[in-house]
């Protein structure tokens, strides 16, 4: 019953009101009027919705308390936060920590054998769309654990860490830096991956997330450049000769930005530049710098020159490059702006939080802090600005209703049905993060089905501790909760 | 079933405004009986390499490339499926060949983009928008000609995509909708659904009151003609794929007599940088599924092909000549499918532009020697019949000087 009455004050909070600009066709950027400005409740929620994965009952009570300053600064510091709770609710995922290596061997290699054992058993007469038949062995089993541990953790943190702000970055930096787990190996290194390469970073130097990710198992296999070698490189096998594939989405999506100012002689260059840059997926090897395979001739890079007779180095200078060029610090403040604040980024800010950028030198606790403490980010225009992404929709409805989850695969499908499948966004580009993908006639209808599902108790391993059953789906299935 | 009463109580009756019957339901329900034209586009998401679906096995400069995926000429082992003794089709693409030597297959070879980038992103927002080099396009080709061309027509089933997320091509202001699949695009609990249809309606929100408004019209609509098994007409077999299914349900909303006219459906994972493979392999398994999925709707479709064009499209091409690990990287100029009953198949179209280091764009790519528009425009002019000023607003700034006479 309290929680029913939590819920209802909560979301009658937000109002049916008009939401900010966003998408809509208002047009004329309004000045700030400080008639319209909100109650501090108002203020707290909509920082709980921006900087968490949805408020919980008594949640903008207790950041009241504390004060919202002070909460904002504790979620800068994540490492300060007890949180005991999700690591009991995440120990039962034993993938979770171990590395590519053992990935490879003690999961993968197992599950592949078998795989292909029973493929010649099949014969040709095969239909290869056909699921396989047969019970499921260990070997498969074991498989299948090292992505859905991924899933369930990332649905149980979004849910119950207390460290959201970290959260929502790693889900942003992942995006940012994606890798797509539907890749062939891809999926073994995925852990290691936002473990090692995106989590400690997040709320710290933009350079060495770079670097961590350029190293990265899954970055090297994800976008090909594990093969790249010099034209003449006399290597063994199959590569000789570059592949452009990293170099290009280097620029274009991790840092410069598609209109950085970049030519195709310039990608090039950097691919030549990250000759060499490789492992080995059979091994599920870390990261190996392969000198015959390295391209030592001169590289102009963005009007750089670095010099002939270089190895390893070649690719740090690059990735020093282009952290440090102003398109990379425009490019992260545009997409953070977007990410926090509005779907139409103000550019005021986004020139202002830039600078933080280049400032710190992609010090990224500073650029948050300054995107924080912006009065755009308070602003009338930023309310209820945004559409959730799935995600956002569906971790934010289990927080609102107090939601116990045992097992979070159901939720994970429901996310694959919405779109949104956590680890598998096929193209480089990472989920798009704004109200014109994610609107549509069939989301909606995806929300709403959820909606009255979650109130009736009817998902899997989900239970909701509420008795007004059709409250709790009109509310989460309303136009309202589809805003944060 | 949840008590539509109890929802109505409890869901804040300040909500609660008048009911609206759908005008269009009856409209629509009038003009089920003369047929409709559908155009069917499919997007190549991740740029096909078009050297190797469309293969012009006449060019020994493809072949110089190329040493390890190309495709071997006709009448070898896996060779190509030859055409008209220059151009071949991927031998996986057996399924299209019956569609040619009917003539309802036509291509277009060295089209693509004017817009010279080779951004996955940017070439497909420019080919969906319809507008290259202009990215401040709000709305897409598909939904700017069904606004053009229908401004009293609100039924949202006029445009369907077959996919989670709404695509370009079919964002803007006329209505239009993406579905997983028509069969699970409902509210079952009839009671959340009548509430849930009077606070989006009373909403003040307008892009989620309007999305809200369109899918609930769409499923009255569906609800009242479709049913909820469906099996595909003269056998044909569509692949257990994701593409495939996608393409099964156009086809049963196009059977279903719902007002379609323009469809979209995207066909993924063509980006192949590595082992990109020859006959066999990476590309071979992604043309298999993408030629039996088309080639079952056309032979789902059976007579409706007569009024029905497939259409398909990708961002731009790959580069001449195969990377240091056998696959290809991002190029230019690429193929487009055109089939009908109503095309002028059987025909390559399009001045091909040679493959030679001098002939390619920028020394590397495949040129582009079609704007992809004149195929868009002409697909709408001719078989869509859209007027010069509908033409006009759907390709802005753009006149197609030219015309292929697809049609």
């Amino acid at each position: 019953m309290f929680r029913t009455l939590a819920l209802v004050l909560l979301l009658a909070g937000l109002g049916n009101r008009e939401p900010g600009t966003g998408n809509e066709s208002q047009t004329g950027s309004r000045i700030p009027d400080p008639g319209s400005r909100q109650a501090p409740d108002d203020q707290i929620l909509h920082v709980l919705n921006r900087l968490t994965y949805g408020p919980r009952p008594g949640d903008v009570e207790r950041v009241r308390a504390m004060g919202m300053q002070k909460w904002i600064e504790t979620q800068l510091t994540p490492s300060g936060i007890d949180d005991r709770t999700i690591e009991a609710r995440l120990a039962r995922l034993e993938t979770l920590t171990l590395d590519s290596q053992t990935i490879q061997r003690d999961y993968a290699a197992p599950a592949m054998l078998e795989r292909r054992q029973r493929k010649a058993a099949a014969g040709q007469n095969a239909d290869a769309d056909a699921p396989m038949r047969g019970p499921v062995s260990e070997a498969i089993k074991k498989d299948r654990a090292v992505l859905t541990d991924l899933e369930e953790a990332k649905l149980l943190r979004a849910v119950y860490s207390e460290r959201q702000l970290e959260e929502v970055l790693v889900d942003f930096w992942f995006n940012h830096f994606n890798v797509f787990a539907g890749k062939g190996a891809t999926r073994n290194y995925v852990s290691e991956y936002e473990r090692d390469a995106i989590r400690p970073y997040v709320l710290g130097n933009f350079r060495q997330m770079l670097g961590a990710t350029a190293k990265s198992p899954a970055m090297l296999f994800y976008l090909d450049n594990w093969l790249s070698s010099a034209a003449n490189a006399r290597a063994r096998g199959r590569s000789n000769g570059i592949n452009e594939n990293y170099a290009r989405e280097l620029l274009e999506l991790h840092t410069l930005g598609v209109d950085g100012g970049y030519t195709q002689q310039d990608i090039v260059n950097i691919a030549r530049a990250f000759t060499g840059w490789s492992m080995q997926p059979r091994q599920g090897s870390g990261f190996m710098f392969l000198a015959p395979r390295h391209d030592r001739g001169e590289k102009i890079v963005l009007g750089h020159t670095i010099k002939a007779g270089g190895g390893l180095d070649d690719g740090e200078r690059v990735l020093d490059i282009v952290a440090a060029h102003p398109s990379t610090a425009k490019h992260i403040a545009t997409k953070l702006v977007v990410r926090f604040v509005n779907d139409n980024p103000p550019a005021a800010l986004v020139d202002r939080v830039a600078r933080r950028f280049t400032a710190t030198n992609g010090d990224l606790r500073e650029v948050m802090k300054a995107l924080l403490s912006s009065p755009e980010f308070l602003s009338a225009d930023a309310y209820r600005a945004k559409v959730k992404t799935p995600i956002e929709f569906v971790a934010s409805a289990l927080r609102a209703t107090g939601a116990d989850v045992r097992t979070a695969l159901p939720l994970a499908r429901t996310l694959k049905d919405m779109g949104m499948q956590p680890y598998f966004c096929q193209p480089p580009t990472g989920y798009d993060e704004t109200a014109t993908t994610w609107v549509s006639a069939g989301a909606l209808v995806s929300r709403m089905n959820f909606a009255v599902d979650l109130s009736k108790n009817a998902i899997r391993g989900v239970r909701v501790p509420l008795k007004e059953e059709e409250t709790v789906a009109l509310k989460i299935g309303s136009p309202e909760f589809q805003r944060q | 079933m949840l008590s539509r009463r109890v929802f109505i109580k409890s869901g804040a009756a300040a909500m609660i405004a008048v009911g609206f019957a759908p005008s269009f339901l009856a409209r629509a329900a009038a003009a089920a009986g003369s047929r409709k034209k559908l155009l069917i586009a499919i997007f190549q998401r991740g740029a096909v390499d078009g050297l190797n679906m469309v293969v012009p096995h006449g060019e020994s400069e493809y072949y110089r490339a190329r040493p390890t995926i190309a495709i071997a000429k006709p009448g070898t082992t896996d060779g190509a499926l030859d055409l008209d003794g220059f151009f071949g089709l991927h031998p996986r693409m057996a399924p299209f060949k019956p569609l040619w030597d009917r003539g309802d297959l036509a291509i277009v070879h060295a089209t693509g983009s004017p817009d010279t980038t080779r951004s996955h992103f940017d070439a497909q927002d420019y080919m969906e928008s319809a507008t290259p080099g202009i990215k401040s396009t709000h709305d897409g080709w598909l939904n700017r000609y069904l606004a053009a061309s229908g401004l009293m027509d609100r039924n949202p089933l006029r445009g369907v995509a077959l996919t989670q997320q709404m695509p370009r091509s079919l964002q803007g202001a006329a209505p239009a909708l993406a579905m997983g699949s028509a069969g699970e695009f409902t509210v079952a609990d009839m009671g959340a659904r009548a509430s849930f249809e009077e606070i989006y309606d009373a909403a003040k929100d307008r892009t989620l009151h309007g999305t809200a408004a369109e899918a609930f019209d769409a499923m009255k609509m569906l609800a009242k003609n479709t049913t909820s098994a469906y099996s595909p007409s003269n056998g044909a077999q569509y692949p257990r794929t994701p593409f495939g299914q996608a393409l099964q349900e156009i086809a049963r909303l196009a059977k279903s007599e719902v007002g379609l006219e323009v469809a979209f459906a995207e066909s993924t994972q063509w980006d192949h940088h590595v082992n990109e493979g020859s006959s066999q392999g990476q590309i071979a398994n992604r043309l298999d599924d993408f030629s039996r999925g088309v080639a079952a709707l056309a032979h789902d479709l059976g007579d409706r092909m007569a009024d029905t064009v497939i259409l398909t499209m990708s961002e731009f091409g790959r580069a001449v000549a195969e990377n240091g690990s056998r696959g290809t990287d991002h190029g230019h100029g690429n193929a487009m499918f055109v089939i009908g009953g109503g095309v002028k198949g059987h025909q390559v179209y399009g001045k091909w532009p040679g493959l030679g280091v001098d002939e390619r764009f920028e020394g590397r790519d495949l040129a582009v020697t079609t704007d992809f528009r004149v195929v868009f425009n002409e697909v709408l002019g001719k078989h869509l019949a859209a007027k010069p000023e509908a033409l006009a607003k759907v390709f802005p700034g753009f006149s197609a000087t030219s015309n292929l006479k697809l049609f």
